[in-house]
């Protein structure tokens, strides 16, 4: 026995010496073995925020460097002598590490103490070193699969010993395809028509077809909208409208034209900074416009614009680099090697910016629709020929300016309330529109900076108001000279004084003579009351500037009036970027524990260290910056990017934590797969989004049916390994759309101002009508549906939709008795389950059953299973009994015209209100 | 198979929602099911199949004193110096002027530059075996002052309402973070499946500055929301059939749609959709029972004279009655706005005189009964009742409309609110403020704390409850907030 022991002893001293040896040849990889024990275990204390002892475990130089003891924690090719190996051996419980936790095993120890020894190497957390370029697509044994993606997925499955599932039927891969690539279902002939497609590149035809439908560009912008945090209003207290809507439309087109996406990222982030910017590259940048503005009373300006900038870094972050800095405003990152004053560097791109949180939201990019559009410029071309040479407008600028131009040439000074630039908390422009009224209190005052007052006689006004007052015309500054004024008095019986849009009936034009002065002055208007009292007490809808010998009156009546005309052209509006000139740039502060009031230390524009450095010859300003999320060195653009693709076609990113690729977000699924795709993005593909999107549903992965036995659900249940087809909850939009299209109510108009769907729990606010649109217009898709922040429209929001007053890269999928409710009963819904039923009754030949299987295909495209057939036909059987029943019941009373309708229609109107709220209709399998 | 039962007994093996939401974002719904596995991606993680029901009921941290809450908001900010906090000096000082000092590096919306003082435009006496001060203005709650705790040096940071809304109801100015009762709800769930847990109900003018985000989830799911009742229309959205549909057939179509579902699950085995079958029944049961619940015609007149309530209006009397049937339910957290208090002294019936004693006298004998009401159902001892406004009131005279109007600026330094039952001291004042009202002087309180206090007694630690969004640990006191035990019976 003994003997035995002996040897056996023996027989493991061998083994672990051999062990030992193999295990030192390998050497230690710091990413495998020593990183996720130190962000388990060690970094919470030992990291950004905390630094116990004075260790920090962020940057390899934080954690060779003296502790408070003096020593080092670590002494690179000694763990002998490394506090941290003492540290993690000690006997005593209050010394030992981690503290007040179970002793690491002995096994991660020597890993410790091995990589010390092999000189405490550190390596970069995978997602901050560049995808290699040169990755290879590994070879698998069996014989299935399309492209490369497939060969990737499949090594996977074989490790977990996964097989595929067979390729979907023909139906269900249609209706993957259209509600994945552009958000509505088929028609019926356009689903017969691949149905019946017997060619061996149908599916790839079709997959080609819908990348150039014009509604692909809207499905995208769902899913960029929510990252843009795109609205129709400003958010906050009043949440006034916004007119932000061309931006919509600026997403869906380029999505369209598959712009690449390195252009679609240079043009929102600093189109402004582009040499000769067009109308397009301008409105691109609304991207960052987006960002929240309040509009209430007394709420300080520079506050809101901070927060604003502070936004637009944290979503620059987390669109391209799929980093989270919510923790570096504060402090620096806890887990992440980003530093605090990082943070701040990074934030001088965007804090010299004009916009400033002012009512007027400018800079704006003033357009005109396209009729308008020729309107104006004809009568620009018109106008400009009778100009003297000295007068002649820039040919080279954007049409809105050029129009600005010409009428101020002509001497035609009028400035429009939305342009005024307001000084004063008291002031504020009215809703909705937002570009006729002022609402002015006492004592607050506007200014304009050098004004020519050269020849300027008298100055009008175009005034409402229920009370009385003054208008005072300073120079210089308010306590400046007064160069004329006028008293206003009530303009016309008001039935509501505190009504917020007069009647046209109560504007009046009022006019001052002023005192003559010569050259460019600073003009302040003071605004005062009379005895009366009150809150409101003048609304304004413009003011003139009246010269003595205007250059328009120099001319006949047919160019005064096509003058008039030009200034009467109403052009759109959009906030767009603009750059404050460098004389009034700001300087820009770290804000110490993020308070924007307490600073600390000047910093200038910069990347984060970790994240490389801006590539050679880009300018150091947001156009650099844009260019280097961009260049093909950046290790996290593409990769990001590619996986929230994925994640739209098969319901989990590669990296699940789409918003975090960080050292605490998840590891990739498939990282080399995740690699491979961000390369063939970048260098294949040049940043073709169509492209990418073509590899991914082209591939057997994609293709393969959803259903799978539960075995095989219970072995993978969130389909990670991707064993099976995807099968997800649609998302609001494709919820909305699908109901409208199957039903034939779905307007397919693209584009074009929000629209107001009927809501039961309209708002009754005076800010904020929600006016509901009529006609057609009321059926377009979720897209366009007028998005109010403090309001959202509710079905959005129920199923799931973000309230975008922030980026958000997820939307987390529920399920709820309010989705049922909505589905069941919300009009929009009972209105397109009324219309399915009616185009299931349209074939008189049918018989009932073949009508309850024309409804279930409208929806499905494929006929239902005799099992389900059953059941609708029991639903429709009872109804229409219980319909006939009501019916003989109450025949004895009048009957209503709204009564008129036969039994089979309400029957049938149940079944398609049933059908609108299946499982397999609100899901793509 | 009862597929029902089913779905219920696999969410019942599975209530460790905070746990798994800290964990892993990953969504409630198809995700939910087997995502307790898919955080740590592992292929043989089991086969247990686990439903979820994001509402059931869960355990606190440690033993709760309150099992439900509800927050009076008396959304504009009453004043603290005609209702609580009374000041006989401030009445010496009345009309003369506001030392400059005093307004140094301080922000007002619309105060002038050198505002006078203005005395209490109400009379005080004192009350109850406490002999606690309450105002003329408020007769009902001076007979039941010995039931509660007022705090009298309250603070916050927002000058603004909408703001300061925010910051009262989530914890921080800024839109986007989940209201308290959405926190509430994610930590505790819900004892009553057919309601939802947190119920909002407005009276007043208009909707309040902050709008719905003041019930708001937030980052939280949606499912966490308050779920506004209405006085008019549906009680709840989309609760009421449409077109011809009556109840009878709704119940028809529902199980027809739950029977097609389950051929479904049969052929596709995604368990989600057991859950999908659960949420309809869930949504069928809310019809009736929401709308019963919503009904006040079948109390007893003597508490509609109790509560001064009228069926079919839309008051706050109302309102209170019907917070306390929801509370009877086992609602978790229900949330009242009464809009009206934002006395600047614009005009006529806008002064902290004539215009705030009108509104206590629409909220005064309701509020009373919803506390007595409660106490009498043996309810009240765990049951939190707050009341109060998102900031206080100026000691001076904000002159906007002339002297003639006597309004009070906004003023978060130092502003009362109360509370009553669920494990709070009776008949206790806390907190003391300067001569004038101004500021406090000892216990101070900051909303933070408030907040931590309620958690508290809901059993829940306020630096435990988180959640992790954009990469780090979200809760409602943001990184401030202490509990305030003084307040504790």
């Amino acid at each position: 026995m003994r003997l035995l022991l002996v040897i056996f002893g023996g027989l493991l001293l061998i083994l672990s010496s051999v062990l030992t040896m193999c295990s030192s040849k390998e050497p230690i990889s710091y990413n495998q073995d020593i990183r996720p024990v130190i962000n388990n275990q060690c970094i919470a204390c030992h990291g950004g925020v905390k630094k116990s002892a004075g260790l920090s475990f962020l940057t390899r130089e934080e954690a060779m460097d003296s502790t408070e003891s003096g020593l080092p924690a670590i002494v690179p090719g000694d763990a002998k002598h490394s506090e941290l190996i003492k540290r993690l051996k000690h006997h005593d419980l209050e010394q030992r590490m981690p503290l007040e936790a179970k002793p690491l095993p002995e096994e991660t120890i020597r890993k410790f103490e091995q990589w010390i020894n092999e000189g405490a190497k550190w390596e970069k957390h995978w997602a901050f070193i560049p995808p290699q370029k040169d990755i290879e697509v590994p070879a698998v044994s069996k014989d299935w699969g399309k492209n490369g993606i497939d060969q990737f997925i499949l090594q996977k499955l074989e490790i977990y010993d996964l097989a595929p599932e067979a390729k979907a039927e023909k139906a269900v891969l249609l209706r993957r395809l259209y509600l994945d690539l552009i958000g509505i279902p088929p028609s019926q002939q356009e689903a017969e028509a691949f149905l019946q497609d017997e060619r061996p590149d149908a599916y790839e035809k079709l997959v080609d077809k819908l990348l150039a439908s014009p509604h692909f560009g809207e499905r995208w912008a769902s899913m960029w909208l929510d990252l843009a945090r795109y609205a129709d209003s400003k958010g906050y207290e009043k949440d006034l409208n916004r007119n932000i809507w061309q931006y919509r439309d600026w997403v869906i087109k380029a999505f369209n034209n598959d712009m690449p996406f390195d252009q679609f990222t240079v043009e929102q982030l600093a189109g402004d900074l582009l040499p000769q910017p067009t109308e397009d590259q301008l409105i691109a940048t609304a991207f960052h416009r987006n960002t929240m503005t309040n509009d209430e009373g007394g709420t300080v300006n520079e506050e809101f614009r901070t927060a604003a900038v502070i936004d637009r870094v944290s979503t620059t972050f987390e669109v391209w680099q799929g980093v989270t800095m919510g923790c570096v405003q504060c402090h620096s990152h806890p887990y992440d090697p980003v530093f605090h004053e990082e943070f701040y560097q990074f934030m001088d791109y965007f804090n010299n910016t004009i916009d400033a949180d002012v009512y007027n939201e400018r800079p704006l990019l003033f357009n005109y629709e396209e009729e308008d559009a020729e309107k104006v410029s004809e009568l620009v071309s018109w106008l400009d020929e009778r100009l003297p040479a000295e007068r002649k407008v820039d040919q080279n600028a954007l049409l809105h300016e050029r129009k600005e131009q010409l009428l101020y040439n002509a001497d035609y000074r009028r400035v429009e309330a939305e342009s005024m630039h307001n000084n004063h908390q008291i002031i504020e422009l009215i809703p909705d529109g937002q570009d006729v009224v002022w609402q002015i209190q006492d004592s607050t005052w506007i200014m304009f900076e050098d004004v020519d007052l050269t020849d300027v006689e008298a100055i009008s006004f175009r005034c409402a108001t229920p009370l009385s007052g003054k208008i005072e015309v300073k120079l210089d500054s308010l306590k400046g000279a007064t160069l004329g004024e006028v008293t206003v008095n009530t303009t016309g019986s008001w039935d509501n004084p505190m009504m917020v849009k007069p009647e046209p009936a109560l504007w009046k034009n009022l006019q001052t003579s002023i005192t003559k002065t010569e050259g460019l002055h600073d003009v302040y208007y003071l605004f005062k009351k009379h005895r009366h009292t009150g809150q409101h007490l003048f609304h304004l809808d413009w003011i003139e500037y009246h010269e003595k010998t205007p250059l328009k009156e120099t001319y006949d009546q047919e160019f005064n009036e096509k003058l008039e005309e030009l200034a009467s052209v109403k052009p759109m509006s959009t906030p767009i970027m603009g750059e404050k000139s460098p004389d009034r740039s700001r300087i820009t502060h770290v804000f110490e524990r993020g308070n924007w009031l307490v600073l600390g230390k000047e910093v200038s524009s910069a990347v984060p260290e970790i994240m490389g450095e801006l590539p050679q010859g880009v300018p150091n300003n947001r156009l650099g910056m844009a260019q280097w999320l961009v260049n093909k060195d950046n290790p996290l653009t593409a990769r990001v990017t590619v996986n929230r693709f994925w994640e739209q076609l098969f319901g989990y990113g590669l990296v699940e934590t789409m918003e975090d690729f960080g050292s605490q977000g998840f590891a990739p699924s498939h990282p080399e797969l995740l690699d491979w795709l961000a390369v063939q993005f970048m260098e294949e593909y040049d940043w073709s989004i169509k492209k990418l999107l073509k590899t991914m549903v082209m591939s057997a992965t994609y293709q393969q049916a959803s259903q799978a036995s539960p075995e095989k659900i219970a072995k993978d249940p969130k389909n990670t390994y991707l064993a099976r087809g995807p099968k997800v909850r649609l998302s609001s939009e494709q919820i909305r759309d699908q109901a409208l299209a199957a039903s034939g109510l779905l307007n397919p108009d693209i584009g074009g101002p929000s629209i107001m769907p009927p809501r039961p729990d309209m708002s009754n606010s005076n800010w904020t009508d929600w006016k509901t649109t009529e006609g057609k217009a009321q059926h377009r898709r979720g897209l366009y549906v007028f998005w109010r922040r403090t309001d959202p429209y509710p079905s959005m929001i129920t199923f799931d939709s973000p309230v975008r007053n922030v980026c958000t890269s997820r939307r987390i999928r529920t399920n709820t008795p309010l989705q049922a409710l909505t589905l069941l009963n919300d009009s929009v819904y009972y209105v397109a389950a009324e219309a399915l039923a009616e185009r299931m009754m349209e074939n008189k030949q049918n018989d009932v059953d073949a009508q309850l299987e024309a409804g279930y295909r409208m929806l499905i495209f494929k006929a239902p299973s005799q099992e389900k057939l059953l059941l609708l036909k029991k639903l429709y059987d009872e109804a229409l009994l219980h319909y006939q029943q009501v019916r003989m019941l109450s025949s004895t009373e009048v009957v209503s015209t709204k009564d008129t309708l036969p039994a089979e229609t309400y029957a049938m109107r149940l079944v398609a209100n049933a059908l609108l709220n299946l499982d397999e209709v609100i899901n793509k399998n | 198979m009862d597929f029902l039962s089913q779905a219920q007994l696999e969410i019942a093996r599975y209530n460790t929602r905070r746990h798994f939401l800290k964990k892993c974002m990953s969504g409630l719904g198809a995700v939910a099911l087997g995502s307790f596995i898919g955080c740590n991606p592992t292929v043989d993680g089991g086969n247990q199949l686990l439903a979820h029901n994001p509402l059931a009921p869960l355990n606190p941290h440690f033993s709760p004193k309150a099992k439900r809450v509800i927050f009076l908001h008396m959304a504009g900010a009453p004043s603290q110096l005609e209702l609580f906090d009374y000041k006989p000096e401030l009445q010496k000082l009345n009309g003369k002027s506001c030392p400059p000092s005093l307004l140094e590096g301080k922000r007002y919306p619309f105060l002038g530059e050198s505002p006078m003082m203005m005395g209490p435009q109400a009379s005080f006496k004192q009350y109850g075996a406490s002999g606690t001060y309450v105002s003329e203005f408020l007769p009902h709650f001076a007979s039941m002052v010995d039931d509660v705790t007022i705090l009298k040096a309250l603070h916050t940071d927002e000058f603004n309402h909408a703001p300061a809304q925010l910051l009262m109801h989530t914890g921080s100015p800024r839109l986007g973070r989940p209201s308290m009762g959405s926190w509430a709800v994610y930590g505790l769930g819900s004892e009553n499946q057919n309601l939802p847990g947190f119920v909002v109900l407005l009276s007043g003018a208009e909707n309040i500055s902050a709008g719905k985000s003041a019930w708001g989830s937030g980052f939280l799911p949606t499912v966490y929301q308050g779920v506004q009742c209405r006085s008019k229309g549906d009680p709840v959205l989309y609760l009421s059939n449409p077109g011809k549909i009556d109840s009878k057939m709704r119940k028809l179509s529902i199980d027809i749609i739950n029977d097609i579902n389950e051929k479904e699950y049969q052929e596709s085995g995604d368990p989600e959709i057991l859950s999908r079958i659960s949420q309809y029944e869930l949504a069928f049961r809310m019809q009736t029972a929401v709308p019963e619940v919503m009904d006040i015609n079948d109390e007893p007149q003597w508490v509609h004279e109790m509560y001064g309530t009228e069926p079919g209006r839309r008051s706050f009397a109302n309102n209170c009655l019907l917070a306390r049937r929801l509370l009877e339910q086992g609602v978790r957290f229900v949330q009242l706005f009464h809009r009206g208090w934002d006395h600047h002294g614009t005009g006529k019936g806008n002064g902290v005189d004539d215009g705030l004693k009108s509104m206590c006298q629409s909220v005064d004998q309701a509020t009373t009964a919803l506390v007595n009401d409660l106490k009498q159902r043996g309810l009240l001892e765990d049951t939190l009742v707050v009341w109060g406004g998102e900031f206080g009131r100026t000691p001076m005279m904000e002159a906007r409309s002339g002297a003639n109007y006597k309004g009070r600026d906004h003023h978060g330094d130092a502003f009362s609110m109360w509370l009553a039952g669920g494990g709070m001291k009776q008949g206790l004042s806390y907190g003391e403020t300067d001569e004038i009202g101004f500021y406090g002087t000892k216990d101070r309180m900051h909303v933070h704390d408030l907040q931590a206090t309620i958690l508290h007694q809901l059993g829940m630690d306020h630096e435990k409850l988180t959640y992790t969004f954009q990469g780090r640990e979200f809760r409602l006191t943001d990184v401030a907030g202490k509990v305030v035990k003084d307040i504790l019976a």
